[in-house]
């Protein structure tokens, strides 16, 4: 067997996989896009591009997504970083495994059970009583973007802890002491080599969180109680209430070019900084 | 003890006293990983910390950057103690074991690392002609804009040394710098030290568990061995004058005979060995008559010919090095040692061959009698 052969068989799942699962799919949901809602709903083959002129209709959706996916990223980084750092960096190595297990302690519970909690405890009777009680009243948080916010930190930290962690546990601790031997001072350190160091975890991390949110919609229809949504909960209200495939179809492609446009944008981003996964492999 | 002999090393000889240890212990738990550290470093000294690993050298040398804390004694750098002082503010810089480059930098951020900390700031041009300089120095011009892993272990080495010297600290530490280097390039490294030291005149404490290179490089080389110091000398004092069998087998290899004191005289002491024979030696230090010691005698310091004065030997092996014969001999009472012959002893005497007898004499002071320890 040549070397070639081997490779492809190797590869011959895992394209078979994308060919069937990812990229057929794909192609449907183009095809359903330039078509027509049928009578009764559903999916009526023509090429017309009534659809795509139709998408200013879901404006709402798709601003809301595009401003509290990066928020909800931006959020999950801010607070995920100095809890991978102190996990990786700071904490004594004999709880470290505990630690890292009490983070993805959530996981093990249905995220739709995780979000009932939620709306109780940003409820009338939740959080809102407890203010009211010491004197802020009429505090309303449920169905408002704060609430779905929350819910997305809440159900994404995790996928941001653990990439920013793994960059920081391999990043070499006498990287640091040199940098320290040579003068610089312990925020001078962080920022000259911590910081560099970890942005593949963080831009791992962030890619993985941003994407993900770009497609929830489970999170605002329950926080955010028809009120705050999302891209996502257009697509369900299209084509499970409504049934409107065609329309549905080009909501869903016009998310997926969206989000290539930002994924590339990112990534442009990402390369400028110069850093890539060869640097922290070396390390 | 004889405090004329050894006690001297502690302390460098002519020069101004750039940095100390006093009474200096480090523990970590219940380890103690070094204890009672009497040490002074003189201006551009090349001073080495020798022992196997976990001797309690590292910690030494981390002490004098600021990255441990003594538990007990001072550090002193320029006659300050610097106990609590961070390695940022220390005068002070390290080429580590395995270099610890930056990744995400070049050639010449790191070199210049050292010198972008400092506040207020230098000039970027400044800094870019002092990093030429450096780079000039460790003969890696042309270098400057590749990446770290884009070298090789020496030139990692050179940007790592470069690093440090750009700063011109007060004291250069060195851990192990050679380990990761083969043989060949690790006696060129040597050489190139030894002369860098010489040119800048900046002190260097070198850590090694490599006996050959703390010869042939250091002014003064500090032994150590379960955290605390044996012996402190020039290598040739510690080599003619060791304090105990443990020195005498770390620098060199020597013969070790062990025996009890007899009976000890101004200079001389005799010495009955446990196989029954009857010798004389020379005390490193004050013996008292039934004091278990061992004698130790340089395999070079025995003469070995046909018909001649001397015990009577036979040869077991024998190993051919150029200028020197290494023979294994075999003495009916003390049993198999080792003897070096130089060439020339060949040449006037013929070969010696594995089961020649022959005859093996060594001179009264050539035999020492040390501490067992």
């Amino acid at each position: 067997m040549t070397h070639g052969t081997r490779n492809l068989l190797l590869l011959a799942p895992a394209g078979t996989w994308f060919l069937v699962m990812l990229l057929l799919p794909l192609t449907v949901v183009l095809i359903f896009s330039f078509g027509e809602r049928g009578t009764s709903g559903g999916y009526a083959p023509a090429f017309v591009l009534d659809q795509y002129a139709n998408l200013p209709a879901r404006w709402t959706a798709f601003k809301n997504t595009l401003t509290l996916a990066p928020i909800g990223t931006l959020a999950s980084l801010v607070i995920a970083y100095p809890l991978a750092y102190y996990l990786a960096v700071k904490v004594d190595p004999k709880w470290k495994t505990t630690l890292l297990v009490l983070v993805i302690v959530p996981f093990w519970t249905s995220i739709l059970i995780r979000s009932y909690a939620w709306i109780f405890l940003l409820g009338g009777r939740g959080l809102p009583a407890l203010l009211d009680w010491v004197g802020i009243e009429d505090v309303r948080l449920i169905n408002t973007p704060f609430s779905v916010l929350v819910g997305i930190i809440y159900g994404y930290l995790p996928l941001m802890v653990f990439p920013i962690f793994v960059s920081l546990d391999r990043l070499d601790k006498r990287l640091l002491e040199a940098s320290s031997d040579l003068g610089a001072k312990p925020w001078r350190t962080f920022l000259q080599v911590t910081l560099p160091l970890s942005v593949p975890g963080v831009a791992t991390g962030c890619m993985l969180v941003f994407i993900l949110l770009m497609g929830e919609f489970l999170i605002p229809a329950l926080l955010g109680g028809g009120k705050v949504f999302f891209v996502g909960n257009a697509l369900v209200d299209l084509f499970l209430q409504s049934r409107n495939w065609a329309y549905g179809s080009a909501v869903a492609v016009a998310l997926v070019v969206v989000m290539l446009i930002t994924v590339t944008i990112y990534m442009r981003f990402i390369n400028r900084l110069g850093v890539n996964r060869e640097d922290v492999s070396m390390v | 003890m004889n405090s004329a002999g050894y006690g001297s090393g502690a302390a460098p000889k002519n020069s101004m006293i750039i940095a100390e240890l006093r009474g200096v212990s480090k523990r970590f738990g219940e380890v103690c990983a070094a204890s009672d550290l009497n040490l002074s470093i003189g201006e551009g000294e090349f001073l080495s910390f020798l022992g196997p690993s976990g001797c309690g050298k590292t910690t030494a040398l981390r002490m004098l950057a600021g990255f441990e804390t003594p538990t007990e004694g001072d550090v002193l750098l320029d006659g300050e103690v610097v106990n609590n002082l961070d390695a940022h503010v220390r005068p002070v810089n390290m080429v580590f074991q395995h270099y610890a480059l930056f990744p995400h930098m070049t050639v010449a951020q790191n070199i210049g690392y050292g010198l972008r900390q400092i506040r207020p700031r230098i000039p970027k041009a400044a800094i870019a002609e002092k990093v030429g300089k450096a780079l000039a120095t460790v003969r890696l011009v042309g270098l400057e804009d590749r990446r770290i892993w884009e070298l090789s272990g020496g030139q990692q080495q050179r940007v790592a040394l470069a690093r440090a010297i750009v700063n011109e600290p007060k004291l250069l530490l060195l851990d192990e710098p050679m380990a990761a280097l083969d043989r060949k390039l690790r006696k060129e490294m040597q050489i190139e030290l030894q002369n860098l030291q010489r040119q800048l005149g900046i002190t260097f404490v070198l850590v090694t568990h490599d006996q050959e290179e703390a010869l042939s490089m250091s002014d003064r080389i500090c032994i150590m061995r379960d955290g605390k110091i044996i012996q402190i000398g020039s290598p040739q004092e510690l080599y003619d004058r060791p304090r105990n069998r443990y020195v005498a087998g770390f620098v060199g290899t020597s013969n070790f005979f062990d025996g009890k004191v007899t009976g000890a005289s101004q200079d001389l002491t005799s010495v009955l060995l446990q196989n029954g024979a009857e010798v004389t030696g020379r005390a490193m230090a004050e013996v008292s008559v039934g004091q278990e010691i061992c004698i130790s005698v340089r395999p070079e310091q025995i003469r070995l010919c046909r018909d001649g004065e001397g015990e009577s030997v036979v040869v077991l092996n024998r190993i051919f090095l150029g200028e020197h014969t290494e023979y294994l001999v075999m003495h009916e009472t003390l049993g198999e040692f080792l003897v070096l012959s130089p060439r020339q002893s060949e040449l006037n005497d013929g070969p010696f061959n594995t089961g020649d007898a022959l005859s093996a004499a060594w001179d009264v002071s050539a035999a020492l009698v040390l501490d067992r320890n």
